[in-house]
């Protein structure tokens, strides 16, 4: 079996969430990262929509901010930032919101605003964006975040964005049009919502990952689906095209000049 | 009508002490060269509006120019965090920071309601979030004719917007593409607008659909070639993402920020001289 690191089979996990063909309205980072390796591989059909404006953007390295050159320059079309999130996204053309986190509970609810009190924060995060919209309106929500205690919460410090809320038909009841989050891609699992409480549940492990390793990384009594499967390693295919693409991309961002230069 | 102007000139006679400025941009465009014309004319009290505030609001908040930042994600791209900002909001320093805190959809949807001549902007969100609790300007109301519930936030009408576009021709009319983000919304929701571009040109020749802000909606034009480095002009220079890495480290410590605007900023005279101080190559474009 080829070697493999846990990043690597999170990115690989997550691109194989995309089915070929959808649309696609992709946070930056990991997301960003899953989203385009999907593209490459499996899924080269997928339209890729970035809230700076981007339409079917096809960018040969990751961009490094939401908002690249090249996400432009190999759009279908680029819009504006009020066109995204009022036709595309609260029309209700998306089909899956890609979205990183800081901080995620049990029903796939998101922080990425404060650590600790609001109006005295620990840690001041960057604030919410696009991704409340695109966690209420996307069709789905995928999540992919790495696994530690820090961000698998007993309870939010602050809700940003709406999974599941407070479990059951709680979406429903908020008047939330799409279906939330069902799959969240980690570094260690696959986790999705049970179908009728909608806590989180484990439902596959990634190769070599034991139980009590997620359940020590998870900060509240994570459950295990009676059905546990173990993650596809990745193919050495897919591991060629991440890896192709992490160069590149390494390639394409350190060439840039800048101070001291 | 726009007037073709020097940028130190623009900012002295357009921006007051108090005023609600919003230096708009996406990642792309963004008028950084602008932003230290802010801080060399020491403007105070400001109301800073941006959804993407990045390095430009890090140094205005960082040198004391912001009483107040009206926004929907802070941070630096691809990077992490506003190091000046977080101080201000966690330690109040070098001044306390009032922030109204909203998601793009709705900031954007607040730029158009004041380009649309609103007093607010409707739309779904913020259901079931926490942000309604720590923000008083969202609100919800009924539908009048379905009764489904609706967020609102009140329009965005700032003093000033500045934004950084390619190209004006001589008349001041203003082409810009790409990465529009919200610029046309805020120019057109602004009581005053000053632009700085790349380069004046005897005609823009745009496509008719091209985003044109004619002269009429722009009250200054200025030169400033690199206006928006670091950010990028497609058609003219990249992203300098290693200067986005660098400003981490510089931002990080109080003291060493303010050595860094006072020798960088605050003692030479323009963006161009700017460049030349902190030692800066503006990176080419990358060929595809």
């Amino acid at each position: 079996m080829t070697d493999f690191s846990a990043s690597e089979m999170m990115a690989v996990a997550a691109a194989r969430m995309l089915r070929d063909g959808t649309v696609c309205f992709v946070g930056i980072g990991l997301p960003s990262t899953a989203a385009n390796l999907a593209r490459l591989t499996h899924a080269p059909e997928v339209v890729l929509i970035y809230e700076s404006g981007p339409i079917g953007a096809k960018p040969s390295v990751l961009p490094l901010s939401i908002g690249d050159g090249e996400l432009a320059a190999t759009a279908d079309t680029v819009v504006s930032t009020p066109e995204i999130f009022r036709y595309w996204l609260q029309g209700g053309r998306i089909d899956i919101g890609f979205l990183g986190a800081a901080q995620i509970d049990r029903f796939g609810n998101i922080n990425t605003t404060v650590i600790g009190d609001y109006r005295k924060p620990k840690v001041r995060l960057p604030g919410a964006g696009g991704a409340p919209e695109i966690a209420a309106m996307a069709k789905e929500v995928f999540i992919v975040l790495r696994h530690t205690r820090r961000a698998f919460v007993e309870e939010l410090d602050f809700v940003t964005s709406v999974g599941h809320g407070t479990g059951g038909d709680s979406r429903a009841r908020l008047g939330l049009p799409g279906a939330g989050p069902t799959v969240v891609i980690t570094d260690l699992c696959l986790l999705r919502p049970d179908p009728e409480t909608k806590e989180l549940v484990v439902t596959a492990l990634h190769p070599g990952i034991a139980r009590d390793q997620v359940a020590r990384a998870t900060g509240w009594p994570v459950r295990f689906a009676a059905d546990l499967v173990v993650t596809e390693p990745p193919t050495p295919s897919e591991l060629a095209a991440l890896r192709d693409l992490w160069r590149r991309t390494a390639e394409a961002h350190g060439e840039t000049s800048g101070e001291g230069s | 009508m726009a007037e073709i102007t020097s940028l130190r000139e623009a900012i002295a006679a357009l921006v007051r002490d108090g005023d609600t400025v919003a230096c708009e941009g996406f990642t792309h465009l963004i008028p950084h060269a602008a932003g230290h014309e802010l801080i060399r004319q020491n403007k105070r009290d400001l109301t800073l509006v941006r959804l993407t505030p990045d390095v430009i609001y890090d140094q205005l908040i960082g040198m004391g120019c912001a009483r107040k930042l009206v926004f929907s994600w802070g941070g630096n791209p691809g990077v992490g965090s506003l190091h000046r900002f977080r101080d201000a909001v966690e330690n109040g320093h070098p001044r306390p920071l009032e922030l109204e805190e909203h998601s793009h959809a709705a900031l954007a949807n607040a730029y158009v309601a004041g380009a649309s001549g609103l007093t607010f902007a409707v739309l779904r969100a913020y259901a079931g979030t926490d942000l309604p609790a720590y923000n008083s300007n969202i609100r919800f109301l009924r539908c009048p004719f379905t009764g489904e519930e609706y967020a609102a936030v009140p329009a965005v009408r700032p003093d000033v917007a500045i934004i950084h576009a390619q190209k004006a021709d001589r008349r001041g009319n203003v082409l810009l593409w790409g990465i529009l983000g919200v610029q046309k919304e805020a120019v057109l929701a602004a009581k005053r607008a000053i632009v700085t571009v790349e380069e004046i040109v005897e005609e823009l020749d745009a496509p008719p659909n091209a985003c044109v802000l004619p002269r009429f909606v722009v009250t200054a034009v200025c030169r400033v070639p690199f206006g928006a480095h670091p950010s990028y002009a497609q058609g003219y220079y990249a992203r300098d993402n290693r200067f986005y890495r660098a400003w981490d480290d510089i931002s990080r410590d109080r003291e060493r920020f303010r050595e860094w605007m006072v020798r960088h900023v605050l003692e030479t005279a323009d963006f161009a001289e700017y460049l030349r101080s902190a030692g800066i190559t503006v990176p080419p474009e990358r060929s595809a």
